[in-house]
């Protein structure tokens, strides 16, 4: 992915202005639609929503700061269930251990339900290159697959899309003359996956939960692909980032009445499945061999600094599709795979050493905290944006300053306060002054699109002399 | 606190609130040495630069009474902004104590004086605009509460209402394109439904949005909420 610097101006901001309209719709509508229902689904169903959230909130930082007790919990569940369980500290680890796995059982075709984790790892890169034929089965991810495109949402993979254009690239794969109905691309999609399932010999996913207590897997889509992707193959493996525990199947209720309904606006999704183990005896069907890949990559160091409220995040997306500037810029801008508010944070930190390339995510953002209210985990997003800020500031992070006014010169004003009277009266000057023609910023980026007020330094304090004066 | 903006800009704004406070018999003080919040500077990351704005600012409000800011923003920097500032300081306690005097005016004068209804008339069409900072506070309830109770005064309901006008301090310059069209947006959801006024509790919002409309040589006439209630106090000859 292009994570360039370009030279001036920030790059969020250059790529919103650079947008289609078509691209601006499709997401300004799509978002702003998932956000109203959303909103009228949890005021509907449940008296304080916000308590939820809270409470939803409390679970996951509680099971983030038990990460010690939860996660060897988890792995002996798993264990007993009879899946074999691996860990890998960064991206590459998880690649070869994937890699190895499909190589033991000689598995040339995969089929693979949606997964950010993977996503994060670039996992088809690195199965293409070896060889490996590995389909994406969620629609949206088909279509950024076969397009070679990235995707710009993490629940909506494809909302920088509308029909029209997915119908053309339909045509050009060859699935197809060129059609828009979604009812039609749908079905032209499902008929090319289904013999897909059936010829794969691996299953890849990730999980939306890991219950701690009893090893159990639980993974939620709209279209089924991640149950038709474990039903021919022999072999299945899990990519999860270790924040994904919760500790008891009972938590299950608090999480998936909130996920989904922040997600898509539904009160349940229409598959959602629980998967305990590998094919048992008795079953019709269902892979004989499976693994989890605990996947680090920069968690545990997440975890131990001052942001870790971000890894609660169960992945809704709702954040997203409310915030004002995802909405202008559309996910592609944040240049990496976790877009929006939860990206401007997350990127950046999972980033590591390359932080300062990723320094400028946290400063798009108006601060406005709709995300927050948003959040089902009640994460405090601009509470962490700042806090990114003040170490991008620290670290010198080039992109963390630019188009930013300094700063040292206002403090010094505004904690003295005769110098903050004198520039009151000084001010003045911008009343008989063409300031619209400053060609310097900041002034210059106030008033390209907007004017200024009449500067009226010292009136307010003029006027309260004189009256405690009477 | 009169706010850096009607420090330097809207001075009526922080006249008004004067006004009304001293109408429902407070009695107010204007120390003399005060100048921002120091959100500007903890906004753009530069935190040590914030602090040092903050610390004058606790100098400077010495003692125990009610701190009220005519600004949601302004507010909210004092009783959370400045408490992460802070966070690993030896003075957070000062700070804490200043953010628990703060109120932002208008939930002042409803949670704080149980003031719940306003005497006089308005006979507008108002969009409020429920600035972002008011969010989690009592203020944009209470804004629509004594706006919506003045006599003939109708408040209207706009698409995308919560939504954030693009202000938000230095991001205004650092992302010109973003911040003008969600202003622009704003704007466009704002015309749809034909308001006479628009109000807000924040002076930055409506900056910005009137900016934006005086540009487009179409400008949105707009006032603060607590200029609505005093110029409806001097209306009734309440106030002169
Ligand atoms: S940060 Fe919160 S709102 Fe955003 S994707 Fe994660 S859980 Fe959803």
């Amino acid at each position: 992915m292009n994570t360039e610097i370009p030279s001036h101006g920030q790059p969020i901001d250059r790529f919103a202005a650079a947008i289609s309209g078509e691209v601006y719709e499709s997401v300004h509508s799509s978002s702003a639609i998932k956000s109203d229902k959303r909103q009228a689904l949890l005021a509907g169903d449940y008296p304080n929503p916000k308590h939820l959230r809270e409470i939803a909130g409390q679970i996951k930082q509680h099971t983030l700061e038990s990460l010690d007790k939860y996660l060897p919990q988890a792995v002996e569940s798993l264990e007993r269930n009879g899946v074999r369980v691996h860990f890998a500290a960064n991206g590459e680890e998880a690649r070869q251990i994937i890699g190895s796995l499909l190589a033991a059982r000689g598995a040339k075709k995969v089929v693979k339900s949606k997964s950010m984790a993977t996503e994060e790892i670039h996992l088809n890169d690195y199965l293409a290159a070896n060889g490996v034929d590995c389909i994406e089965t969620d629609l949206g991810e088909f279509i950024v697959q076969i397009d070679g495109d990235h995707p710009s949402h993490i629940v909506t993979p494809i909302i920088h899309k509308n029909r029209r254009q997915i119908a053309k690239s339909f045509e050009k794969h060859g699935l197809g003359a060129y059609n828009d109905d979604p009812e039609t691309i749908t079905r032209r999609a499902r008929k090319f996956m289904r013999d897909k399932y059936m010829s794969a010999d691996a299953g890849i996913t990730g999980a939306n939960f890991v219950v701690a207590e009893t090893g159990r897997l639980v993974l939620v889509t709209n279209e089924g692909n991640s149950r038709f992707s474990l039903a021919a193959p022999k072999l299945h493996i899990a990519l999860v980032g270790i924040e994904k525990l919760v500790p008891s199947d009972r938590d299950l209720s608090v999480f998936l009445n909130l996920l989904v309904r922040s997600a898509t606006g539904q009160q349940f999704t229409a598959y959602t499945e629980f998967i305990s183990g590998p094919h048992a005896s008795g079953q019709p069907s269902g892979p004989e061999e499976m693994h989890v890949v605990f996947l680090d990559n920069g968690r545990s160091d997440i975890l131990a600094g001052d942001c870790r409220e971000i890894l609660r995040c169960i992945r809704c997306g709702a954040c997203l599709n409310i915030c004002p500037v995802y909405r202008q810029a559309s996910g592609h801008a944040y240049r990496s795979v976790y877009p929006g508010p939860i990206g401007a944070v997350l990127s950046p930190l999972l980033a590591g050493e390359k932080f300062p390339s990723l320094a400028d995510l946290p400063k798009a953002s108006s601060l406005c905290g709709a995300c927050n209210d948003a959040c089902p985990v009640n994460i405090p997003i601009p509470d962490l944006l700042l806090r990114l800020r003040d170490k991008g500031k620290r670290e010198h992070a080039p992109l963390a300053s630019r188009g930013v006014p300094p700063m040292g010169g206002f403090a010094g004003l505004a904690s003295q306060p005769a110098l903050w009277k004198g520039a009151l009266l000084a001010g003045h000057v911008m009343n008989y002054f063409p300031v619209e023609w400053v060609p310097v910023p900041p002034l210059s980026k106030w008033t390209a699109q907007r004017t200024l007020p009449e500067f009226r330094g010292g009136e307010f304090r003029k006027w309260w002399k004189q009256r405690r004066q009477r | 606190m009169a706010t850096c903006l009607c420090d330097a800009f809207f001075d009526d704004v922080a006249r008004a609130t004067v006004e009304v406070l001293e109408y429902l018999g407070c009695e107010v003080e204007f120390p003399e040495g005060q100048t921002c919040c120091g959100q500007p500077a903890f906004n753009s990351g530069d935190w040590p630069a914030a602090r040092k704005v903050l610390r004058h600012l606790v100098d400077t409000f010495k003692g125990g009474e009610p701190i009220i800011v005519p600004s949601g923003s302004c507010a909210a920097m004092l009783y959370h902004g400045s408490l992460l500032a802070f966070e690993h300081e030896t003075d957070l306690p000062e700070v804490e104590k200043v953010g628990q005097r703060t109120w932002e005016v208008l939930d002042f004068i409803v949670s704080g004086l149980g003031v719940k209804q306003w005497e006089g008339a308005c006979e507008k069409k108002m969009a409020f605009h429920s600035s972002c900072h008011l969010r989690g506070s009592n203020s944009a309830e209470a804004a629509r509460l004594l706006l919506g109770s003045l006599r003939g005064a109708e408040i209207l309901p706009f698409k995308e209402q919560e939504q954030c006008c693009g202000f938000g301090g230095t991001f205004s310059v650092s992302f010109p394109a973003i911040s003008a069209d969600m202003g622009l947006l704003k704007l466009q959801n704002i015309r749809e439904v034909k308001p006479d006024l628009l109000v807000a509790a924040d002076m930055s919002c409506l900056m910005h949005l009137r900016g934006l409309s005086e540009k487009q040589g179409n400008p949105v006439p707009v006032r603060h909420a607590i200029q609505v209630l005093r110029d409806a106090l001097v209306a009734e000859g309440k106030l002169r």
